[in-house]
């Protein structure tokens, strides 16, 4: 055998880069927990993305044409395949691994995403299943991270709370979503709205902290049922959170603002200490499914795995454990038998006619029919 | 323990007005205004750098920095994904289509327009449906319509005697400019009390003003 079980044990540790063991990680937490890994074609119809656009992040849908002339997409994202792919009546519970293509300021781009579904019949049980394992994602990476949550019908109550067109409306929606209460006010006050009104908006930027010590602030906000059964769904999600041990790092921000025409629920997005950019994004999402035509829950969330790169590349020292330069007369037999040792335990062992520099070895060795010497050249 | 907060200020006197104020503030920091070739200044809980106004809210967006200063102008023509924490109220001026004094160009072709600020040029003339071809310029932008390189020029207008000056004159305002206290997303998660805190200070010396 190659490698033996415990050596098979070392060298996936040390061989696995960070990315590709946050990876692991998490294929085996969803798998743990019974969700199926979803697999899918590169290629999608545009159609699916076109009739959903705004569901996606920003960046455009790279597109071509098949050999029939149909317009094909490389995929730039995964939910809506597999919410394509539900049938009514039946659970998903599904996790995907995948890359996904956009163009972003005129480049092709590809980005890693991990990430699952669950579509069907969601209750209590089902929601908090998502969270905690959203909350596991995070752990995985760091265990300083934070989840934020926020709810698309407490957004939708506070907006329909003023009777604004349009386009003040989203005006007003990304003032909430900048915190930029100065810009807010003032939009308040050239659009008649009543300070009361404009008061409430301004508070909700002010909302931000762990659950138990703001919920009493935003409760104070409620202008209709709607914003009041938001946030009573979002107290007893998470009660049961704390119940099983899981109500910690959790922050409410009614900041978070995603597209009411697709979210119906809870939205959470998760950050990692370090890391500049929001890592993880989730939600229910029941509204995207009644587009499609199908009546059904769904929540789920996605992990950007390519904002991690730079968390996880912490640079390495050396390309190599050992080096090993050979005289020309040394016998390659005796050379083979040397390295096959020296690799015992998982180091690496690179071999080499003569050392041109390029390799950053922790130690370099020389092997000639004298057998092997120290070097005194390692780098 | 409070965590250390990294400040970009812009580069010149919007950079200088902003830390004067911080300082006044307590979140001075020996050094920082000296005449040096340093590029980075720290002391107690705060970590300040100089950099190009048009790249702070790279720096803020990307979390080099968590919070720093910048003009409107900056904001609405890249729009950084940055919280938006306060109106600074100094550094006023206004975003304006200007052209030659008395010209009135004419409606029946397409509008030319010499600009820095490509985005929000193009975004005024869409609200209003008016087909436009940009001309990119990244300086002198006042030369563009007394060469006849455009008709008109969207541009930063302080007090407007470069204008005068140039027999040009404002046609439209686009937006009102002031100097923006921004903050990275991500970053706030982690510092929320200590930038809250920096917000509320800057707040409340702005109403003593």
């Amino acid at each position: 055998m190659f490698f033996d079980r415990a050596h098979r044990q070392v060298m996936t540790e040390t061989i696995l880069k960070n990315d590709e063991k946050a990876v692991f990680d998490l294929r085996s937490l969803y798998e743990n927990f019974g969700y199926r890994k979803y697999k899918m074609s590169k290629f999608e119809e545009y159609d699916l993305y076109a009739r959903n656009k705004s569901f996606l992040p920003d960046g455009n849908i790279i597109t071509f044409n098949n050999v029939d002339g149909k317009l094909l997409a490389l995929k730039p994202d995964v939910t809506l395949s597999i919410l394509k792919n539900a049938k009514e009546g039946r659970q998903v519970k599904e996790y995907y691994n995948e890359n996904v293509y956009r163009m972003v300021d005129h480049e092709y781009r590809e980005f890693m995403q991990v990430g699952l579904e669950c579509i069907g019949d969601i209750d209590l049980y089902s929601t908090c299943e998502v969270l905690m394992l959203a909350k596991k994602s995070l752990a995985t990476i760091s265990g300083d991270y934070v989840l934020d949550v926020s709810h698309a019908a407490f957004t939708q109550g506070l907006v329909d709370s003023i009777d604004v067109p349009y386009d003040v409306r989203n005006m007003i929606l990304d003032c909430i979503a900048s915190k930029n209460a100065h810009d807010l006010s003032r939009i308040c006050k050239e659009r008649g709205i009543a300070p009361e009104a404009e008061e409430r908006l301004c508070g909700v930027l002010k909302i931000y902290g762990s659950f138990d010590s703001v919920i009493e602030d935003a409760r104070a906000l409620c202008a209709n049922d709607a914003m009041t059964a938001a946030l009573d769904e979002l107290c007893e999600i998470y009660s049961f959170l704390v119940s099983i041990g899981e109500g910690d790092r959790i922050c409410l921000d009614f900041t978070l603002i995603n597209d009411m025409r697709y979210y119906s629920g809870i939205t959470f997005k998760g950050f990692i200490e370090g890391v500049a950019q929001c890592v993880l994004s989730g939600g229910r999402y029941d509204n995207l499914a009644a587009r499609m035509g199908k009546h059904m829950g769904a929540i789920g969330f996605a992990m950007y795995m390519n904002f991690l790169d730079l968390y996880f590349d912490k640079g390495s020292c050396y390309d190599v454990d050992i080096l090993i330069t050979y005289d020309e007369k040394a016998d390659p037999a005796a050379l083979l038998k040397m390295v096959n040792t020296l690799r015992g335990g998982g180091r690496s062992v690179r071999v080499q006619c003569r050392d041109d520099g390029s390799i950053r070895s922790r130690e370099h060795f020389y092997f000639s029919e004298r057998g092997l010497e120290t070097d005194g050249k390692g780098n | 323990m409070e965590k250390v907060i990294n400040i970009a200020l812009p580069k010149g006197r919007l950079g200088e007005k902003a830390y004067k104020m911080l300082e006044e503030l307590g979140y001075g920091c020996k050094g920082v205004t000296e005449n040096s070739r340093k590029l980075i200044f720290e002391e107690g809980n705060v970590r300040y750098f100089w950099v190009k106004p048009s790249d702070v809210a790279i720096y803020v967006e990307r979390g080099a920095a968590d919070v720093g200063v910048v003009g409107k102008d900056i904001l609405e023509e890249y729009t950084p994904d940055v919280y938006e924490m306060v109106d600074l109220g100094f550094g006023k001026c206004r975003m304006c289509v200007a052209g030659i004094k008395g010209v009135v160009p004419t409606g029946d072709r397409t509008l030319r327009i010499a600009t820095k600020f490509v985005n929000i040029a193009k975004q005024y003339y869409a609200s209003q449906s008016r087909e436009i071809e940009i001309i990119k310029l990244n300086g002198s932008i006042e030369l563009a319509p007394i060469l006849g390189l455009s008709d008109v020029i969207v541009d930063i207008v302080e007090t407007g005697t470069t204008l005068v000056e140039n027999n040009l004159e404002v046609k439209e305002e686009i937006l009102p400019i002031s100097a923006r206290f921004i903050s990275n997303k991500a970053a706030y998660r982690f510092k929320s009390a200590e930038i809250d805190a920096m917000s509320d200070k800057i707040r409340d010396w702005l109403a003593t003003r």
